[in-house]
C-alpha cells in the first residue's frame, strides 16, 4: 500500500471544514426571496379535526400563505407510503392506513403536522402558526403497542383491526416447540428494547424552490439517500416528475437512520413553494426533532431458548411485539421483520428457530431504522439469553457461547441468512484476554473494599451489513433494488473525481473513498474529489445507512476504478509500444514491467483526452461507471465485554472497562473504523442506561428535550479498547464487511449483562438509569 | 423569541421605575433561566431590565466570618474567589459544579435564589447557611424568603441586591445529579455554625422545594456524624417524583447525600 492506500490512518479531509464551521449544511443555503415555514402541529395523541380557522393567521405580519392538509390532497399530492410490503403469515398484505403529508380527517401523535404558515421571517411564520385556530374532538389514545393490540383499544387506522399491521413468522414453529419441549434446560424472558430517539447533531431541514420558467423544482434536503427521496417523491407523491426535481443533500450532520426517510416538511416545503412562488425553508427546532423524526427500536419480547444437558442449543421460540407509531414510515415494516428476526441465529449453530413479529398502530411518532435497526434488538435479545442461561445453568458463560459457536463456513441458518465467513472464537478470545476476564475475581474483591459491586459482561454479536442484494431483498417485498453505483472521472491532468451514490454524513467518505484510488494509483489522495449528494451530478445511487457505503458502495468504486486501469493500460501499452498485461500503475507512474520505459500517470490521462494517438478504435476520454449488486450480505462480528462498578448506595453505574474485539473485513481506515466504533458504542451505553422516550398518559411525549432525555456524555463512558481481527468477505472485491453500527449493536447486552452480574438480579429493564438500579438492588 | 424590549439599568431607581413602567416587564441578571425559556416562547416579558451593570451589584466582601455576595456575582465569581474560599469553601465549591462554564460566566447567585428553582443549588447554600437576602427595600431571613416551588417572599418589582452570611465552621455540599439535565436531583448542604447549631438544607428531592432537614439537624447537633444521621428516614410523601427517579428513591438519596455531606465536611 502507498502511504494513504488501504489501510492508513489519513486524517479526514472534511474535518477542517466541520470543526472550523465552514461546513455548508442545508440551513445554511439562502434563496432569493426565501421565506420560511412554521408547521401547526398537534398538540393531542389522537383527535378528529373540526374547523381549522386560518384567518387570524393569514393577517399576521409577514404571513404569506395559511396551507392545510385537505389543499395538499386537493392538488393531487399522494400519500406517504412505506417501501416495504410484508405480508403476514396468513398471506394478507400489510394492513397500511393512510398517511398525508398535512392532517386531513384526523391527527394520530403530538407533533402530527395539521397546516403550514408561511412566512417572510422564522418568527413570524411560528407567531403566524400559533394563531391558526384548530378545532380538534379529543379522542381516546394508545401509545404501548401491547396495550394497543388489546380489546377495546382505541382505533386507529380503519385498514388495521386491532392495530395490527401484520402478524409475521419466520421459521418452522412446530420444529422449534419440538426441540424446546425435549431440552434439559429451557430459558424464558421477557425482553423490552426501549423506545429512542436518534438525535443527531443537525435536525433536519429542507428548502424547495419552483423555478416557473423552467418547470423545475429544487430541494436542498438533510438526506442519507437524495435519489431515494427524488424517486419517491416523484413516484409516489406526485410532488414533481424525476426529471423535473434535483434533491441536493449537501453536508449532512449525522443521520443513524433517521434521515433515510422521506418525511411530510420536505413534501410540503416542494408543494408550497409552487403554490406560493417562493423558495420555501423549514428547518427542526430540536423539540420538533423529538417529536418528529422516526423514533428507533421500541420492542417487547418473550423468548424461549433451550438447551440439551451438554448446554447446546436445542431450539429457539420468539415472539415480538413492535410498535411502529401512528404511521408506516419508508422502511418500517422491514426493521422488525428482515433486519431482525434473520438474526436471531446469533453466532450460533442453532436448529430450530421460530419467530412471529406483530407490529402495530399506537398514538406515538413514526419508528423505523435506528442504527442498527433491527439486530440491536436480535443481539439485545440473543446475548440477555445466553448471559441468563448460562447463569441459570451454572455454565461458564464464555464457554457456552464458544460451545454453540458457528465454525464452519458458509453456515446456513434457520432463519434465511448464509454467513460467509467469520471467525467466533478468535475475536471471543481477544476480547476475553484484553479484558483481563480471568483476573476479574480480583478486582471485584477490591471494587468490594471501596464499597463498589463490580460486574461483568459478555456480547458475542452479529450483524448483517452491506445491504444487500436486490434480487433477494426484491423477493422478500423491497420496493427498491439495494445496489449501488460510482462513476470514476479521470481529469486530462490526471487527477480524479470520484461520483458515487452514497452519502457521507459523519462516515468520512471523502477520505477512505481517495484511499482507494490513492491504493490503485499511488495518487495523493488530495488529488481525488468526492462528488455526492446531488442528483443533477450522481446519475443515481442508494445511499447511505445499514453500513453499506463500504462493502456495496466502495465495491461500486473498485468496478469503476478496474475499468479505468485496464483502459488507461491499453493507452500506455499503446505509447508505449508494449503489451497492456506488462504494464504496471504505481506510485503515480505507468510503466513496463521489468523495463525502465515508463510514463507519468498525468501523461497518459491527458493522450486519453488530446486523442492524438490512442489504440485503433478506441474512443478518447477517461470515465468511467459502474454497478455494484452484492451477492450477499455481509456479517460483521465480535465479542465486546464491559465492566462495571455500581454504587449500591445510589445505583449509579459506572461503566470502567470496555473492550471491543470486532471483525469488520478489510479494513480502508482503521482511525475513522475505530471512531466509528467508539460512537457506536457510545450509543449503544446510552440506549442502555441513559436513553428512552417516554410518552406520559396524556400521549406527551415527555422526554422531548434534552432536560428530560439523557444523551451520553463524555463523563459516562470510559476509554474503550479496541481492536481487529480480520476474516476478508468473500462476497466482495474488497473483502469488506462494514462497521458503522456494530458498536451500537453488541454493546447494550454486554452492558446490561455486566450491571446484572455487579447486582446479583437479573431483572433489570433498559435504560438502567440509577433509580432503576437501585430499585433492582433493593428488590424492588 | 417573541420582541422584547431590553434595558440596561444603572441604578436601583432606574430599574424599579423601568420595571413600573413596562406592560409585564421581568429583570434579568444571567439569564440562563429566562432567556432559553423566552427563546421557547414559553416567557414573553414586554421589558427586559438588566440588573448586573448596577453599580454595587457585583463583588465578594469578606471581613473576618462575615461574608457578603453581591446579586449579580456569577456563579464562576463565587466558585474562583480565594477570600471566600478560605472561610466557606462548601460555597465556593457548590458555584463551580452548576451547570456548564458558558452557564457559570453568565448565571448571577441573586439569579439563581430569585428564581428559586426546586432543583438549584444555591437555595440550599442559603437555607443551611442561614443567609440574609437583602433587597432594595428590607432584608429577609433565607428561612422566610422560599416559599416553594419557584415562589419567594420577594413583592412584585424587589430586587435582590446581595446577599450575606456568617461563615460556618464546616460545611459541605454534595448533590447527585440529574441523569439528563445534571440538575440536582437531590443536593444537601450541611452546616455546622457551632455550639450544635446545624443547619441541613436538601434542594431537588422536596416537592415544596428548597427545605430544611430538621430531624437531620438534631441528630447532627448531638454528634456531628454520618452514622448519626444514617437511620433517619424521610417521608416519601414529600418527595418529587418523575421518569429519572420516584418519591422512595429521592427519600433514600436525602440519606446519602446528606451522609455524604456530613463526612465531607468533615
Amino acid at each position: 500500500m502507498g502511504m494513504e492506500g488501504i489501510g492508513a490512518r489519513v486524517l479526514r479531509k472534511e474535518d477542517q471544514r466541520f470543526i472550523t464551521g465552514k461546513g455548508h449544511y442545508t440551513d445554511d443555503f439562502k434563496m432569493a426571496g426565501m421565506h420560511y415555514a412554521a408547521f401547526v402541529r398537534s398538540p393531542h395523541a389522537h383527535a378528529k379535526i373540526g374547523k381549522i380557522n386560518k384567518s387570524a393567521a393569514e393577517k399576521m405580519p409577514g404571513v404569506v400563505a395559511v396551507l392545510d392538509g385537505k389543499q395538499l390532497t386537493g392538488d393531487g399530492i399522494g400519500n406517504l407510503i412505506c417501501g416495504w410490503m410484508i405480508h403476514s403469515k396468513d398471506g394478507s398484505p400489510m394492513n397500511m392506513g393512510a398517511w398525508s403529508a398535512l392532517a386531513t380527517e384526523f391527527v394520530r401523535y403530538v407533533g402530527d403536522g395539521v397546516a403550514v404558515v408561511i412566512a417572510d421571517s422564522p418568527d413570524n411564520a411560528r407567531t403566524g402558526a400559533e394563531a391558526v385556530e384548530v378545532d380538534y374532538k379529543v379522542l381516546p389514545h394508545v401509545t404501548e403497542a401491547v396495550v394497543a393490540m388489546g380489546s377495546g383499544a382505541p382505533q386507529l387506522h380503519p385498514e388495521a383491526k386491532n392495530n395490527i399491521i401484520y402478524d409475521w413468522e419466520i421459521g418452522d414453529k412446530e420444529a422449534a416447540e419440538k426441540a424446546i419441549a425435549g431440552s434439559a434446560h429451557v430459558t424464558e424472558m421477557e425482553i423490552i428494547n426501549n423506545r429512542l430517539v436518534p438525535n443527531p447533531m443537525e435536525p433536519r431541514a429542507a428548502l424547495a424552490s419552483y423555478d416557473s420558467a423552467q418547470d423545475h423544482f429544487t430541494l436542498y434536503t438533510t438526506s442519507q439517500n437524495p435519489h431515494v427521496a427524488r424517486l419517491v417523491l416523484s413516484a409516489f407523491y406526485q410532488v414533481a416528475p424525476e426529471h423535473k426535481l434535483r434533491v441536493i443533500a449537501p453536508d449532512v450532520g449525522g443521520g443513524f437512520g433517521s434521515k433515510i426517510y422521506i418525511y411530510p416538511e420536505e413534501i410540503v416545503c416542494l408543494w408550497a413553494s409552487k403554490k406560493t412562488g417562493v423558495p420555501v425553508k423549514w428547518t427542526s427546532d430540536r423539540t420538533e426533532a423529538f417529536l418528529a423524526d422516526a423514533h428507533g427500536r421500541d420492542h417487547v419480547t418473550k423468548a424461549r431458548m433451550g438447551f440439551d444437558k451438554d448446554g447446546r442449543i436445542t431450539g429457539f421460540s420468539v415472539d415480538t411485539v413492535a410498535n411502529l407509531g401512528a404511521y408506516m414510515s419508508l422502511f418500517s415494516s422491514s426493521v422488525p421483520t428482515y433486519l431482525y428476526a434473520t438474526l436471531l441465529s446469533g453466532q450460533y449453530n442453532i436448529t430450530n428457530i421460530h419467530c412471529n413479529v406483530r407490529t402495530v398502530y399506537t398514538n406515538t411518532a413514526p419508528v423505523d431504522a435506528y442504527r442498527g435497526a433491527g439486530r440491536p434488538e436480535a443481539t439485545y435479545l440473543v446475548e440477555r439469553m445466553m448471559e441468563t442461561a448460562a447463569r441459570e445453568m451454572g455454565m461458564d458463560r464464555a464457554e457456552l457461547r464458544r460451545k454453540n459457536f458457528v465454525t464452519e463456513f458458509p453456515h446456513q441458518t434457520p432463519v434465511i441468512m448464509c454467513y460467509d465467513a467469520g471467525d467466533y472464537g478468535a475475536t471471543l478470545d481477544a476480547a476475553l484476554k484484553a479484558s483481563d476476564w480471568a483476573g476479574f475475581e480480583k478486582r471485584k474483591a477490591a471494587a468490594a473494599r471501596k464499597g463498589k459491586l463490580r460486574g461483568i459482561g459478555l456480547s458475542c454479536y452479529i450483524e448483517a451489513c452491506g445491504i444487500a442484494p436486490s434480487a433477494a431483498v426484491g423477493s422478500l417485498g423491497a420496493g427498491v433494488g439495494l445496489w449501488e453505483s460510482a462513476e470514476v472521472r479521470v481529469n486530462p491532468v490526471g487527477t480524479i473525481e470520484i461520483l458515487t451514490g452514497s452519502h457521507s454524513h459523519g462516515q468520512g467518505h471523502e477520505t477512505t473513498f481517495a484511499q482507494l484510488v490513492s491504493e490503485r494509483f499511488g495518487l495523493p489522495t488530495d488529488n481525488v474529489q468526492i462528488v455526492h449528494g446531488d442528483t443533477d451530478k450522481v446519475q443515481f445511487g442508494m445511499g447511505t445507512y445499514g453500513s453499506r457505503s463500504g462493502a456495496v458502495g466502495m465495491s461500486a468504486i473498485t468496478k469503476a476504478l478496474d475499468k479505468v486501469e485496464a483502459k488507461a493500460k491499453k493507452i500506455a501499452a499503446h505509447l508505449l509500444e508494449a503489451d497492456a498485461g506488462d504494464i504496471v500503475i504505481e506510485n503515480g507512474e505507468v510503466k513496463v514491467a521489468g523495463t525502465d520505459k515508463k510514463l507519468g500517470w498525468h501523461e497518459v490521462c491527458l493522450a486519453a483526452y488530446t486523442g492524438h494517438n490512442l489504440p485503433a478504435g478506441m474512443e478518447p476520454g477517461l470515465k468511467e461507471g459502474a454497478f455494484y449488486d452484492p451477492t450477499n450480505f455481509t456479517f460483521p462480528a465480535g465479542a465486546y465485554v464491559c465492566e462495571v462498578e455500581v454504587d449500591p448506595d445510589t445505583g449509579k453505574t459506572e461503566v470502567v472497562q470496555f473492550v471491543a474485539a470486532d471483525d469488520f473485513g478489510t479494513i480502508i481506515n482503521p482511525m475513522i473504523v475505530e471512531g466509528q466504533v467508539h460512537g457506536g458504542i457510545t450509543q449503544g451505553i446510552g440506549q442502555a442506561m441513559l436513553e428512552g422516550a417516554i410518552y406520559d398518559g396524556n400521549g406527551q411525549l415527555v422526554t422531548a428535550s434534552y432536560m428530560d432525555y439523557c444523551m451520553p456524555r463524555a463523563d459516562d463512558v470510559p476509554s474503550y479498547q479496541v481492536s481487529h481481527h480480520v476474516t476478508e468477505c468473500p462476497g466482495n472485491p474488497l473483502g469488506m464487511k462494514g462497521c458503522g453500527e456494530a458498536g451500537a449493536i453488541g454493546s447494550p447486552p454486554a452492558l446490561i449483562n455486566a450491571i446484572t452480574d455487579a447486582i446479583g438480579n437479573n431483572n433489570l429493564t433498559m435504560p438502567a438509569t440509577p433509580a432503576r438500579v437501585w430499585a433492582a438492588l433493593n428488590g424492588k | 423569541m417573541y420582541q422584547t424590549n431590553y434595558h440596561r439599568a444603572s441604578s436601583l431607581e432606574e430599574a424599579a421605575k423601568l420595571f413600573k413602567k413596562g406592560d409585564d416587564a421581568k429583570f434579568v441578571s444571567g439569564g440562563q433561566t429566562l432567556i432559553p425559556t423566552m427563546k421557547q416562547r414559553l416567557a414573553a416579558p414586554t421589558d427586559l431590565i438588566d440588573l448586573r451593570h448596577i453599580k454595587g451589584m457585583s463583588g465578594i466582601k469578606v471581613s473576618g466570618k462575615k461574608v457578603a455576595i453581591g446579586a449579580a456575582t456569577t456563579h464562576y465569581d463565587v466558585s474562583t474567589n480565594g477570600k471566600l474560599a478560605a472561610v466557606c469553601p462548601a460555597l465556593a465549591a457548590l458555584a463551580s459544579h452548576i451547570g456548564d462554564p458558558a452557564v457559570r460566566h453568565m448565571g448571577t447567585i441573586g439569579g439563581s435564589i430569585a428564581n428559586n428553582d426546586p432543583a438549584a443549588d444555591y437555595p440550599a447554600a442559603m437555607l443551611a447557611l442561614g443567609a440574609t437576602i437583602v433587597t432594595n427595600k428590607r432584608e429577609i431571613e433565607a428561612d422566610k424568603f422560599f416559599k416553594g416551588m419557584f415562589e419567594t417572599a420577594l413583592k412584585d418589582g424587589e430586587i435582590i441586591t446581595a446577599v450575606a452570611f456568617a461563615a460556618p465552621t464546616r460545611a459541605a455540599y454534595v448533590k447527585y445529579p440529574n441523569p439528563a439535565s445534571r440538575y440536582a436531583m437531590c443536593g444537601v448542604f450541611v452546616a455546622d455554625h457551632g455550639k450544635g447549631d446545624i443547619r441541613v438544607a436538601v434542594t431537588g428531592a422536596g416537592n415544596d422545594g428548597v427545605f430544611r432537614h430538621r430531624a437531620m439537624e438534631k441528630a447532627l447537633a448531638g454528634n456531628f456524624s454520618a452514622d448519626a444521621i444514617a437511620s433517619i428516614a424521610t417521608s416519601a410523601d414529600d418527595m418529587l417524583s418523575d421518569i429519572h427517579g420516584d418519591a422512595a428513591y429521592r427519600a433514600h438519596l436525602v440519606n446519602v447525600m446528606a451522609r455524604r455531606a456530613v463526612a465531607q465536611a468533615g
